[in-house]
């Protein structure tokens, strides 16, 4: 019985996916000991306070309290190794074409809310896609465009003399603390989601972001066609 | 996308392939775990509670002297009109303010110059040198702001009217509050800044309330408030990093904005 093999991410591309697993991990967490030395923010509606960033028990269980100078240590330090392995992402998709797989083409918009509604169940057919459906490339690219958000936002928090035109620009010292915070916690929502979907499309999706390859046994279902969605 | 097919003994070979890559993958995690436990086990810099792990400090270091290498002098701190100052700008921060081991009355600004001899100069003689007034944001390390106005002589007037041109040469500047609890130190091209101020002024009235550093404060704009020193007693210039209050409880030294 012959066996297919489908060449899906290059190592470079693993590399630096797996990287963010950690740098990201330092960076929310000391970003959390930095925020909660003024911890002003929270969801309402109208003057319904529906939750606040964050509850009490949330910065006990994490061993949060009084670590500011802590936080910003590991923060403006790992910072760096983030940006780095963003920039180097960004570099290697684009000069390597990967790009071209990421990148939403025409139509992505639609096709997208179709793998929603087919991923909740609610629709049969997926609509044809190469390495990634319509819905990955949507998220990907903006889980990217977000990094960069987050390295502008931050630096207009750091720098906001220096580089006064881009805290300018972004709104404002505040705005920029609010939108450096919005995005990370946009980072959790999607990691929550990616996490659920790389569950739901198995073993051979995630051997792929590991070895690099899925080994398909033909007359067997071909999940990365099918049902494949991390 | 590549995709091919393969003999069954092609594709034993990437299952074991597969294996291999599982385990590289394991392993890159296992170290990057044991990397962090080395930076847990590193010693803090300067041995003393609340500091910073040495790695992280030297990492903090390097910054500083990207940062302090294209800070452009020129950049000014974004000014307001008086209107949107606060009345009342924020407490934050009573080190080296006890109100009860203080004499306004007594005080005077200590200048350590170069020849070792100290300047001491009384609030009416800095009140007689030219009055600047901004109006910006105030920004604490802690993450908020506010507007706010002050009122003092530039640090750069003050140190020419006072000939301090051979001590301004020098790259840092240390202060104290008079009783050395509460000091700073400031690299001395911030401290040039011409929107750098020895304040005794605030919100258009004489500085008078003691928790906000009266009878005279340092305003730093280009710096987190914990480098605005309340209540200056001394004021030195070095070759060396002074000693920084918050720096040595693990904050960035250079703080820079």
């Amino acid at each position: 019985m012959p066996t297919k093999i489908i060449h899906k991410h290059r190592l470079a591309t693993r590399w630096m996916h797996w990287l963010n697993f950690p740098l990201l991990t330092i960076l929310i967490w000391s970003g959390l000991l930095i925020y909660w030395a003024n911890d002003v923010y929270e969801l309402r509606l109208g003057n319904l306070v529906l939750f606040r960033f964050f509850p009490e028990w949330f910065y006990k269980a994490l061993d949060v309290p009084y670590r500011l100078g802590e936080g910003m240590a590991y923060h403006f330090v790992f910072m760096w190794a983030f940006m780095l392995n963003g920039l180097l992402y960004v570099l290697y998709t684009v000069f390597s074409g990967e790009w071209r797989y990421l990148v939403p083409g025409k139509g992505a918009l639609r096709d997208s809310w179709h793998v929603v509604l087919h991923d909740l169940g609610l629709r049969k057919e997926l609509p044809p896609q190469a390495k990634y459906n319509a819905a990955q490339q949507v998220a990907y690219s903006s889980i990217i465009l977000m990094g960069l958000g987050s390295v502008l936002t931050g630096f207009a928090i750091y720098k906001p003399v220096q580089l006064g035109w881009l805290t300018a620009a972004l709104g404002g010292y505040e705005a920029a603390r609010a939108e450096h915070f919005v995005l990370t916690i946009g980072y959790v929502l999607f990691f929550v989601i990616h996490l659920a979907q790389v569950v739901r499309a198995g073993w051979n999706n995630f051997r792929g972001m590991v070895a690099g390859f899925e080994i398909v046994r033909e007359g067997e279902p071909q999940p990365t066609q099918q049902t494949q969605e991390s | 996308m590549k995709t091919e097919r393969v003999s069954d003994q092609t594709a034993k070979k990437y299952t074991r392939r597969s294996w291999l890559a599982f385990l590289g993958f394991f392993a890159a995690g296992g170290a990057g775990f044991a990397g962090w436990k080395w930076l847990q086990r590193q010693p803090l810099d300067g041995g003393i509670r609340g500091g910073i792990r040495q790695p992280l400090r030297d990492g903090l270091t390097a910054s500083e002297n990207v940062f302090t290498r294209f800070f452009n002098k020129a950049r000014l701190v974004k000014e307001y009109p008086k209107t949107e100052a606060v009345p009342k700008p924020r407490v934050n921060g009573n080190v080296g303010l006890d109100p009860d081991l203080f004499e306004v009355a007594d005080w005077k600004l200590n200048v350590t110059k170069a020849d070792g001899k100290t300047l001491e100069v009384s609030l009416d003689e800095l009140k007689g040198l030219p009055k600047t007034e901004i109006v910006f944001n105030f920004k604490c390390i802690e993450g908020w702001s506010q507007v706010q106005h002050w009122g003092g002589v530039r640090f750069a007037e003050f140190a020419q009217h006072y000939g301090l041109a051979k001590e301004v040469a020098l790259p840092y500047v240390g202060m104290s509050t008079p009783d050395e609890e509460y000091y700073v130190g400031i690299d001395t091209a911030s401290a040039l800044h011409p929107q750098t101020l020895l304040a005794y002024e605030m919100s258009g009235q004489p500085l008078t309330d003691l928790r906000h550093g009266a009878p005279l404060r340092l305003i730093i704009p280009v710096k987190y408030g914990v480098k605005n020193l309340k209540r200056i007693g001394t004021v030195f210039f070095s070759e060396e990093k002074p000693a920084d209050y918050w720096a040595e409880r693990g904050y960035d030294y250079y703080i820079g904005l």
